[in-house]
């Protein structure tokens, strides 16, 4: 797991008040980016990692990152790091809770993923209604992050976050 | 400044810079939604990663940006394989050029994994996962379409049979290919070329596809000779910043 347990509580309290413009209810926090923290006084350097290489949120989330701490009297730097890489294991528990309640079914294991994403089984739940009678509809989403899927009691289309591990 | 590992991260940056291209010119004229956005999708994992080698390029040259490596450089400065730069004549086409190279790709990122330069390991870490998802999409379509109907079958096969003798250049090892692998950073190009055929051939056989007898094709991309399509491409992708240098967004 990331640790970023020795930041302090107000560049907490700042890191709270970012969202992933994708997801707007998470924040980088609950997305588990933020690798690394390192403060010297006002300074800070953010380290994050890119969720997917080419997700656009990343330079959005980094100008977010910068112009919060700067309201805050900090000046920060955002570095990229891909290594350790990001996995949806990071996701907090609290984080799955936001995205699901947002409509977009959090992700599963990597081999109940295959089998969603195949259609092979029915295992991903709809955000509407609850119902496991749910189908793939394309394994390509809104974004690069997502899936489409529909459900068939409803009819109600959804997002499910792919598993990424 | 070591100028092979420059070079060895143009020739796998420059195939996800100019296939990822290619693909964005879908954006909008996909066959069908669901397609469309898949392979928008495709576009930015693959430009993604070519960031990540750019970026680590213009380090390693100690000069220059991702943005100069992308923009501008000459046709020749390029050298991206000649299968990745053929056109989208049709879905059928944009389909087995995705799998032809999906296959060499997944492969070629699993083995860079292990390479003892840790960006590029990281880099090929990040990409793996993304590589698996794309050559599970186009291998499916190509069952679909090779087993589906007889015009899709057509197509499919005519795609075949023009991109096909490109795929041999995927496994032709260079002088800087060769160091590379010998200092470990690098790929053996015959490991993947084993991998590829394990799983090229279960998929062309079930998408009924009759393997062309026409000799492999030109094989100079890597060396940065291109076909006619690789003008056409530089020709829009550059545009911006010819007409209005260091330009941006
Ligand atoms: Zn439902």
């Amino acid at each position: 797991m990331i640790n970023i347990s020795n930041i302090s509580p107000e560049i907490e309290d700042i890191l709270q008040t970012v969202y992933d413009p994708e997801i707007p209810v998470l924040t980088v926090l609950d997305m588990g980016i933020m690798r690394r923290v390192e403060q010297e006084g006002k300074k800070v350097t953010l380290n994050i990692s890119p969720t997917y290489s080419g997700c656009p949120a990343m330079d959005m989330i980094a100008d977010d990152l910068k112009k919060a701490f700067s309201e805050k009297g900090f000046e920060a730097e955002v570095k990229l790091v891909l290594s350790p890489a990001w996995t949806t294991d990071q996701i907090s528990e609290e984080g799955k809770r936001k995205m699901r309640e947002y409509g977009i079914a959090s992700p599963l294991d990597p081999t109940a993923d295959k089998d969603a994403l195949r259609g092979e089984s029915k295992k991903v739940k709809c955000t509407q209604c609850g119902s496991m009678n749910t189908l793939v509809v394309s394994q390509f989403g809104s974004t690069a992050c997502k899936a489409l899927f529909k459900c068939k009691d409803c009819l109600e289309p959804f997002d499910y976050f792919k598993c990424l591990r | 400044m070591n100028n092979s590992l420059y070079i060895y991260l143009l020739l796998l940056g420059d195939n996800s810079l100019i296939l990822g291209h290619r693909l964005s010119e879908l954006c909008g004229h996909g066959p069908n939604l669901e397609t469309d956005i898949a392979l928008t999708n495709h576009s930015l994992d693959l430009y993604g990663q070519v960031r990540s080698y750019y970026q680590y390029a213009a380090e390693v040259k100690g000069e220059g940006t991702e943005d100069s490596i992308a923009f501008l450089r000459n046709e020749r400065q390029y050298y991206n394989v000649l299968l990745i730069e053929q056109p989208n004549s049709d879905f059928a086409h944009v389909i087995c050029r995705q799998f032809l190279w999906d296959a060499y790709h997944l492969p070629l990122m699993r083995s860079l994994m292990k390479s003892k330069d840790d960006q590029i390991s990281a880099i090929a870490t990040k990409s793996e996962k993304e590589a698996s998802y794309h050559l599970r999409f186009s291998s499916e379509w190509m069952r679909r379409l090779g087993d589906g109907t007889e015009e899709s079958h057509a197509k499919l096969q005519a795609a075949f049979d023009h991109l096909y003798p490109y795929s041999f250049e995927l496994f032709k090892e260079t002088e800087i290919e060769k160091e590379m692998k010998e200092n470990g950073i690098g790929a053996n190009l015959s490991l993947i070329q084993t991998e590829w055929k394990k799983t090229t051939e279960s998929v062309f056989e079930e998408a009924n596809l009759k393997l062309p007898d026409t000799p492999p094709a030109l094989t100079k991309g890597k060396q940065g000779i291109h076909t006619e399509a690789m003008g056409f491409i530089l020709a829009e992708l550059q545009y911006m910043q010819r007409a209005y240098p260091t330009m941006e967004w």
